[in-house]
């Protein structure tokens, strides 16, 4: 492939792909910076600060499994925009339904770093409290979150409650039944749900051009019925607006929202994931630029909302937060057997309990 | 004979079979790109092309009905699931389709598909490390091939893939590293439904498949050098059609039969071969018949408490010397 169409290819940045994505930072400086000033007073600061969070996070992840603290995990740089939007711009009482790559989400929303980490060095201790941070747990098996997130908002709306529910996915999590029925379901029954898409153009090593015949991946809302929306997922000011509009649909009673946030996967699929195998590295690079974090930060010094000084600042406040959770990690002690045979069922049956575990006639061989 | 691992091996009979047979295609989520989710494919679809290896969306369900369909048609597709908790995905179409067509339309259909997955753990978590080998070969209609060495993986493979009836072919996640020879024979088969005798002994019989059947053959030799036991170890190969003959005989022999597996205790492969067996050889075994298997438990993601719980040797050896 030459450098040429690289640049010009319609799946860059800048290309079709991306034309017509609401987008507050890719506007001409002048009505960009108008926007960032009209912003509700210390937004823009609330949003870098979640997403430098999530940066440190992520990054301090990515070594623990190196040092072999952690088992595999999956990065999500350059998703920090979408991630931070959601929570923010959605009341703390509304449900989140992340995948693995939303693994940190919680922590938004003051669930301890250490817990998402102690999940992937597989300690029970790591499971933070569902209804506490209203963030469900991580579903690995891709797009079956979304079913449960139509089911969340429907008990919400039953309880007379004004909540709504938001899962996440990818753009590989629109092809398997559960996507469609989910939406089909929530346009249905008007469940107030959002089905926030990022289009990160990768499934591991499927690209969405053989994922989907569809160019935009928010065409798939016709056939539920429903509104679909496109927005840059690296930038933290569009997505927060369109998840706001989103959620203030639902609320309203007019039901599901889909929202595509439109980017490129910047790093591997997980860590045990070496992408240069199967892809042009010179397109990540293309889209290096892109990156959420300094996106937003060089727009808010621009706009006068805040100084390099204070965004480092916040920066390094995060990176030492995460840096001590990484410490507590191996002083967490590792359960018993019994332990764990106490929580496959909430009621645990006789069958799993310590005194029949330890029974002369239980079979001891494995 | 040519040393390859079980990898290519697998890889060896999908491309030996595809260029005798035009109508092998292959099917799965990133089996172009990566090769697969254990690079299985890789190159292939280089050789052969995007026609015949099929570059798939994220949809267990359609992967299987479409290669159903494409079987009924008159290929012989070979669809990928990235591991057999996908498979869960695609369960009705297996069950409901798959195994079912040629029985209920008089024998007009037949449905020469393999579902070719993957079992296996290693810190992947209780939603990935899961073992249904059991269930599958609970559905008259199917056939289930478990291979533990890269000969019989290459072997079975070209017989599944020849079969007319739909074969599910599980490979091991922990074996693809491992290396056998491998006859250099072109296209030659190993036989759907015949287990191994993998090595000879007289006081014991341990009966395993896939990963297990190492396990086994570590814990004959414990058992001999430290006990003076000699087990001799059969490897299934096949979970259905059972090679009930062969353990019949050893058991004969032996009198004593440890039944081995990696899944759940409760409604696992082991529960109903065991069940079996004590009927058909009761009056041979000198000992209740001994089984290792998963503890009913979901397997963790922890290192440390996956490495309690996963059977293996150590199960094998304590279970041999609780019996004699
Ligand atoms: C039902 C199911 N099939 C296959 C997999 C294996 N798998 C894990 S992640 C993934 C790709 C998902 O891609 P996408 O939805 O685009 O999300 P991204 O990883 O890009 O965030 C696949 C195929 C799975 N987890 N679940
Ligand atoms: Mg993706």
């Amino acid at each position: 492939m030459s450098e040429i169409e690289l640049v010009s290819g319609p799946d860059a940045p800048g290309g079709e792909l991306m034309a017509g994505v609401a987008s507050v930072l890719g506007a001409p400086a002048a009505e960009r910076r108008r926007s960032l000033r009209q912003l509700p007073q210390g937004l823009a600061l609330r949003l870098y600060t979640a997403m430098a969070r999530l940066r440190a996070f992520d990054e301090r992840a990515v070594i623990l499994q190196r040092q072999g603290t952690i088992g595999t995990y999956p990065p999500y740089y350059g998703e920090e925009a979408v991630q931070a939007a959601s929570v923010l711009a959605l009341d703390d009482r509304d449900w989140l339904f992340p995948t693995y790559r939303q693994n940190a989400v919680a922590t938004l929303r003051g669930c301890p770093p250490e817990s998402p980490l102690l999940l992937w060095r597989g300690n029970p201790a790591g499971w933070y409290d569902v209804h506490r941070y209203r963030t469900a747990p991580i579903c690995v098996p891709v797009a079956t979150n979304y079913p449960h997130a139509v089911g969340a908002a429907w008990g919400s709306r039953l309880r007379g409650e004004s909540t709504v529910a938001l899962a996440f996915g990818g753009d590989g999590s629109t092809s398997p039944g559960d996507f469609h029925e989910a939406c089909n379901l929530a346009a249905v029954v008007v469940a107030p749900v959002i089905f926030l898409v990022t289009n990160n153009q990768w499934a591991i090593s499927t690209p969405v051009q053989q994922q989907t015949k569809v160019t935009r991946l928010a065409d798939k809302a016709t056939a539920y019925g429903i509104p679909g929306v496109r927005v840059d997922s690296f930038d933290v000011f569009a997505c927060y607006e369109a998840v706001a509009a989103a959620a203030a649909r639902g609320r309203a009673g007019l039901g599901p929202t889909l929202i595509e946030a439109v980017g490129y996967r910047l790093g591997p699929h997980g860590t045990a994931d070496e992408p240069s195998l199967y892809r042009d590295p010179e397109r990540a690079r293309l889209w290096a630029g892109m990156e959420p974090l300094g996106r937003a930060g060089a727009a808010m010094v621009d706009a006068g909302l805040t100084t390099l000084e204070a965004l480092e600042e916040i920066r390094e406040s995060a990176v030492a937060e995460m840096l001590l959770a990484g410490d507590q990690l191996e002083a967490v002690p590792v359960p018993e057997l019994e332990e764990i045979a106490d929580r496959v069922h909430l009621s645990t049956p006789w069958t799993l309990s310590p005194d029949h575990l330890r029974e002369p006639s239980y079979p001891r061989a494995g | 004979m040519a040393e390859l691992t079980y990898r290519e091996a697998v890889r060896g009979a999908l491309r030996e079979e595809m260029l005798r047979d035009q109508r092998v295609i292959l099917m799965g989520e990133s089996i172009t790109g990566y090769g697969g989710s254990y690079a299985v494919t890789k190159g292939l679809v280089e050789e052969f092309g995007p026609k015949r290896v099929m570059e798939t969306p994220i949809a267990e369900a359609g992967i299987v009905g479409f290669a159903v369909g494409a079987a009924m048609g008159g290929l012989r597709p070979v669809a990928e699931l990235m591991t057999v908790n996908f498979a869960l995905l695609a369960l009705d179409q297996i069950v409901n389709s798959a195994a079912k067509f040629h029985y209920m339309f008089g024998g007009q259909w037949s449905v020469p598909l393999v579902v070719r997955t993957v079992s296996g753990f290693g810190q992947l978590g209780p939603t990935h490390s899961q073992t249904f080998e059991g269930w599958f070969a609970s559905v008259p209609g199917l056939k289930v091939v478990m291979p533990a060495t890269p000969a019989d993986a290459k072997g079975l493979l070209l017989a599944a893939i020849r079969d007319p009836d739909p074969v599910i072919f599980i490979e091991h996640s922990l074996l693809y590293s491992t290396k056998g020879q491998v006859p250099d024979d072109d296209g030659l088969e190993v036989p759907i439904g015949r287990a191994a005798v993998v090595r000879e002994g007289d006081d014991i019989t341990l009966v395993s498949y896939s990963r297990m059947l190492l396990q086994a053959l570590h814990a004959a030799e414990v058992l001999e050098r430290e006990d003076g036991v000699s087990c001799e170890v059969i490897d299934l190969r096949t979970l259905r059609p059972l090679d009930y003959p062969t353990m019949v005989r050893s058991v004969g022999r032996t009198h004593r039969l440890v039944v081995c597996g990696e899944d759940w205790r409760t409604g696992g492969f082991g529960a109903s071969l065991l069940s079996e067996l004590q009927d058909r050889s009761f009056d041979d075994l000198d000992a209740p018949i001994a089984r290792v298997a998963m503890r009913d438990i979901p397997l963790p993601y922890s290192r440390r408490l996956e490495q309690v719980l996963i059977p293996g040797s150590q199960q094998i050896v304590d279970a041999v010397r609780r019996m004699s």
